[in-house]
């Protein structure tokens, strides 16, 4: 592993800061002073960013130089790995089809997970316990366990091989934790605001399209994020569903490619930091988000 | 990550007290507008529950209830299933010895993934939750891993793990040369390689989760202990361990949930065949190589079953006995 150019790398990046940092520090005993503190978390960024680097840089180099020195860093760079893998229909066709099924599935999440969250959250009915117990107990029937039966079903619906058939259960899959995350946003609402909304005119549903939409947007933006990133990673249903290539995702796309050329360690190695980047895009855009949103979803 | 914001609601929600079934139609109203309101109401909640509740009966809750059906018979995937086995399946894969030892790997995973990454998150949590520079870009940094799918963490570490990959020149080049090894291969290192893999992977949601945990602790408590003449590691012990435990409780049902259906990485990594001598095959490879590759779509759907009550009641047991204070009943009595 790069691990020593991981680490040089921070190091020389966040070294100027450290004697700044002490300004506002929790008391603590001198000895636990930052120092340590620093070294500790940037050991941990190396340990975590290096196995990426490994793999971002090793598209830049030739297979001689990674058969030569297999942890060593591009000597010269070359950029044709990459340029092969942009050029290819392979890698956009399956970049396309990550890119359908992540969308539909994000959007399906969102807004069946919003209509059925702003019931349980905004009325009040007999069955409203049972309709949350059902919801929730999805949880426990993670896709890998229901995998074999689903492909059952998708294969009497005749959509075995085609988009459809995952972008459907995932959307299905991904609405427990949709309802476990949008219930209390939508419930944060006040009442008041409904009553108001209800005195000029507008109807439930009207309540729901100008007011509750709006107002439960960095809640929906949570769970879109998280409904788009495992719907771009995810690959055991389309490993059971997708049989032809044309119709490949991109993680079924990196294994086959690591497979068809698993001499071009190389071309391997680029292809997959491309695979990887649009969740990571996607991620450092909206990172707040999702750590925000782990940090209590209510005070948004 | 979802059972997070659960608690945080329960916990919420706890105080307005249980006095919630009897809510809906209790005052009777001035009749007729107010029932014409009610039909309605009654339509909207159709309208609007009704589709994700179609999709999600149809393509979870329905395919859960078949995968039961087709566990009792011999079925190879088409056509009808007419060939009524009983529990023969059940017996069959109780007693294969390929299975135990799945199931083996699969606890052995769930319980050192436990061991490795609770103390290790913790810690580390601890050690950043201090105001230092950089804490967001060290944050999304040590997320990345978290992100990353499968199928690529997989790739990726096959090939800097193979015999005359990077871990090995690397070693050699830092002088450890006499720890090179066939990391993937070797039998008594393999399910080692894989939980160090695993760690890599997940940890840094565990810390995530663990710092959320630790900003809501009130500052007031550790002003209060030092004035006390509380120790740094008193105040560790006394404090922030106790006011973590809903945090570390929910990560562990995360956690384990995650460890019995482990199944991409390994796929990836070792394939059916390599995994069952390498000795990290879990329960989902079993399931997926003896069910779908084999062509026996009855015995898959057993496997399946087996599964899901191994989850089920390792989950039960858990809630039952560590998440008890947590979330009273959250699953079960829904909301209020």
């Amino acid at each position: 592993m790069s691990v020593r150019t991981a680490d040089s790398r921070f190091a020389s990046a966040a070294r100027p800061r450290t004697p700044i940092g002490r300004r506002g520090d929790r008391d603590k005993p001198a000895k636990w002073g930052n120092p340590f503190v620093y070294f500790i978390a940037l050991l941990f960024i190396a340990v975590c960013v290096a196995p990426v680097l490994y793999i971002v840089l090793g598209g830049f180099r030739t297979n001689a130089q990674i058969t030569t020195s297999p942890a060593g860093l591009p000597h010269p760079w070359v950029f044709s790995n990459y340029g092969n893998v942009l050029k290819s229909v392979t890698f956009w066709g399956e970049f396309g089809n990550s890119a359908i099924v992540a969308i539909a599935s994000t959007v399906g999440i969102v807004i069946l997970g919003l209509m059925v969250s702003f019931v349980l959250a905004r009325y009040d009915f007999k069955l409203k316990g049972a309709m949350y117990s059902l919801f929730a107990a999805g949880l426990m029937f993670p896709l890998v366990i229901a995998i074999t039966p689903l492909y059952i079903v998708i294969k009497d619906l005749g959509l075995i091989d085609s988009l459809a058939g995952v972008i459907i259960p995932q959307i299905a899959f991904g609405l427990p934790t949709t309802v476990i995350i949008l219930v209390p946003f939508l419930r944060a609402i006040p009442r008041e605001i409904e009553e108001a909304a209800t005195i000029d005119g507008a109807s439930r549903l009207g309540f729901f399209f100008r007011m509750v939409m709006p107002l439960s947007l960095p809640g929906v933006v949570t769970v879109g994020i998280l409904a788009f990133i495992g719907s771009w990673n995810n690959y055991v249903l389309p490993l059971y569903i997708l049989n032809s290539q044309a119709n490949f995702t991109l993680p079924l796309g990196v294994q086959a490619f690591s497979s068809q050329y698993s001499q071009d360690t190389a071309k391997v190695l680029a292809f997959t930091s491309l695979a990887m980047l649009p969740a990571l895009i996607f991620f450092s855009i909206f990172q707040k988000r999702i750590v925000g949103g782990l940090t209590g979803a209510v005070k948004g | 990550m979802s059972d997070t914001v659960g608690t945080d609601t329960d916990i919420e929600r706890r105080p307005r007290g249980t006095a919630g079934a009897g809510s809906p139609a209790t005052p009777a109203p001035p009749a007729a507008r107010r029932r014409r309101g009610r039909g309605r109401m009654r339509l909207e909640i159709a309208v609007l529950s009704g589709p994700p509740i179609i999709v999600f009966v149809g393509f979870v809750i329905f395919p859960v209830l078949l995968a039961a059906y087709y566990g009792f018979y011999k079925w190879q995937g088409y056509g009808p299933a007419t060939d009524w086995v009983g529990l023969d399946n059940y017996r069959l894969i109780l007693t294969d010895p390929a299975f135990q030892q799945v199931l083996w790997h699969s606890f052995l995973i769930l319980g050192l993934s436990l061991v490795i990454q609770g103390p290790l998150a913790i810690g580390l949590a601890i050690l950043l939750n201090q105001r230092i520079r950089g804490r967001s870009i060290i944050r999304v940094l040590i997320f990345v891993p978290y992100i990353i799918s499968e199928v690529i963490v997989g790739t990726g570490w096959s090939l800097m793990l193979q015999t005359t990959g990077a871990l090995n020149d690397l070693l050699k080049h830092v002088g450890l040369g006499s720890l090179q090894n066939d990391w993937l291969a070797n039998p008594k290192l393999a399910i080692w390689t894989l939980m160090a893999i695993i760690s890599w992977k997940y940890v840094g949601f565990a810390v995530i989760l663990m710092l959320a945990g630790l900003q809501s602790i009130p500052d007031e408590l550790f002003e209060a202990a030092q004035i006390d003449g509380a120790s740094y590691w008193q105040m560790q012990r006394r404090i922030t361990l106790p006011l973590l435990g809903p945090t570390i409780r929910i990560w562990g049902l995360l956690s384990i949930i995650g460890s019995l259906q482990l199944f991409d990485l390994v796929y990836i990594i070792w394939g059916q065949y390599v995994s069952g001598t390498a000795g990290t095959s879990t329960m989902a490879i079993y399931m997926v190589a003896q069910g779908r590759d084999a062509g026996q779509y009855g015995y898959g759907s057993a496997v399946a079953v087996v599964m899901f009550l191994i989850s089920f009641l390792v989950a039960l047991l858990y809630q039952r006995f560590v998440l008890r204070r947590d979330l009273r009943g959250a699953v079960t009595e829904g909301v209020n």
